[in-house]
């Protein structure tokens, strides 16, 4: 056995839930610069499987919270994104894309619009750098209010909306990708939030914008709730793999455009040629150029299931059944709800028809592996 | 019988010149839940410190090393078939395969359980 733990000499950050994190005697790992809880004793899988069935509290404080604000910061936001920021009504939620100028992604998000302003989540690792980039390019046409006060929470699985509305009456009334403000009542204390109803494992849940004052009480309010547990890093990448959502600095990152990535669910058709807003986004003529004339030879995201039991890890090359390296899975385990070997990697478009079959180099050894659609378990989103 | 540790946590029960290997509660825990195991040809001979096997969690991989030279007699088909057993009963029915001792004195030279429980919690 290698050595399995190592330890950074970097000092971390901390979310206002550690304290609740050791109490619950969680695994503490270093993650996006802060110290995070990648399994309580429960273990992943079963931390999984209770998010699948029940109710998984996380802690994603690490993950940026920003706010852009002023009359002109959708369309301003909409600048950086090949994404329809503009027609979004107030109350609505969004997947984005920030891009370079070659097209490439700079980090995925979450964005919504609110009154008042538009709220903003992105990656944990990126945040610095992507307040950065947000303030640099429409920092003179909006205010750009980066929110390190707030904590964030997200409750995931069928059961979370009968655990949360039993605090915050109204929730429930919400459908996937809309979210407003609410109160939680903790029986000690009323606590203000803004939650959406969206999260990252494929299952309905709520994603919970808190003051970090409040944090501890609502992740303990929301822990009291029999349907609820505390659920880690560990079981997030597993949940999300299996919902077939891209991790960003492995399956997309300033390498990938969202041409190659698959997403182009996320490029609304008022950003596409011909649509009423063509372009104007960073790398748009390298991206419509693409879209408008596909290549066979350039690279694409698709779902990989291996038909024997080994699990496929990230970086592990793809070959075809010739033994020419034709790519690499970017995310792999073996998924604990569909219990099966499950990848997400990148294949020549040629090669990504569905049933095509290709070969994963695990240790030396050729794995089968077929290309599938994803996600790879069915999404329960709550669409009313 | 006589029971060893490495420093990469694996642990050897020596008995009459055969030993049956495993992994430590400590790299089981560290591990999280063990979903696949890879074990080494029965019959072969290795080296201290060949790759003899892998041993893979949800989250992780590590290979599992022969800790002394030796060949390889039997592996635990139980723990292919059930690699939670690695977990569950890491030190019993959670062991990984057999082996002949090649060189009892690269044994002797392995740590003990003081030893190693010292070495495990300052890791």
């Amino acid at each position: 056995m290698e050595s399995l733990l190592s330890d950074s000499a970097t000092p971390l950050l901390t979310t206002p839930l550690n304290a609740l994190h050791i109490e619950l005697g969680a695994r503490m790992v270093p993650f996006a610069g802060y110290s995070m809880p990648v399994q309580y004793p429960a273990g992943l899988m079963a931390e999984h499987h209770h998010t699948r069935n029940a109710a998984g509290l996380f802690d994603v404080s690490h993950m940026g919270q920003l706010r852009l604000v002023g009359a002109d910061a959708a369309a301003a936001f909409e600048s950086l994104m090949p994404v329809d920021v503009i027609d979004l009504p107030v109350g609505k939620q969004r997947y984005g894309l920030l891009l370079n100028e070659e097209g490439g992604i700079l980090d995925d998000l979450m964005f919504i619009r609110r009154e008042a302003d538009i709220f903003v989540v992105v990656n944990g690792a990126c945040k610095a750098a992507d307040i950065a980039h947000i303030q640099a390019r429409i920092g003179s046409r909006c205010e750009v209010i980066p929110m390190p006060e707030m904590a964030l929470l997200a409750l995931q699985g069928p059961q979370a909306v009968t655990a949360l509305s039993r605090l915050a009456p109204g929730v429930e009334k919400l459908v996937f990708m809309t979210g407003g403000h609410f109160t939680v009542h903790t029986g000690a204390q009323d606590i203000a939030v803004f939650l959406t109803r969206s999260g990252y494992t494929g299952e309905d849940g709520f994603e919970i914008s808190v003051h970090s004052r409040d944090a501890d009480a609502l992740a303990r309010a929301l822990l009291a709730q029999p349907e609820v547990k505390p659920i880690g890093l560990g079981a997030r990448n597993s949940l999300r793999l299996e919902a077939g959502l891209c991790l960003y600095g492995n399956d997309i990152d300033t390498t990938t455009n969202p041409v190659e990535a698959n997403l182009l669910w996320a490029m609304q058709k008022v950003r596409r040629a011909g649509g009423a807003r063509e372009g104007g986004f960073p790398g748009a003529a390298k991206i419509l150029a693409a879209l408008a004339h596909p290549d066979a030879n350039a690279r694409k995201r698709v779902g990989l299931v291996a038909l024997e039991r080994v699990p496929v890890r990230d970086h592990t090359p793809l070959q075809d059944l010739n033994g020419q390296t034709i790519g690499e899975v970017t995310s792999g385990l073996l998924g604990p709800t569909v219990d099966k070997p499950i990848a997400i990697g990148y294949v020549p478009a040629s090669m990504a028809a569905l049933g095509t079959r290709v070969n994963a180099i695990v240790r030396g050894k050729p794995v089968l592996m077929e290309i599938t659609s994803m996600p790879f378990t069915p999404n329960r989103y709550y669409r009313g | 019988m006589t029971i060893k540790f490495t420093p990469d946590h694996e642990w050897l029960k020596l008995d009459n010149g055969q030993a049956v290997v495993g992994i430590t509660v400590h790299a089981q825990d560290a591990l999280g839940d063990v979903v696949f195991v890879e074990l080494p040809e029965v019959g072969k001979t290795y080296a201290k410190g060949d790759v003899a096997g892998v041993v893979e969690s949800v989250k992780a991989a590590a290979d599992v090393y022969m800790p002394v030279d030796g060949t390889v007699t039997e592996v635990n088909e139980e723990l292919r078939a059930d690699p939670a057993l690695a977990n569950s009963d890491p030190l019993g029915a959670g062991w990984f395969f057999k082996i002949t001792v090649a060189d009892q004195s690269q044994f002797d030279a392995l740590m003990d359980d003081t030893a190693y429980t010292k070495f495990s919690e300052a890791a």
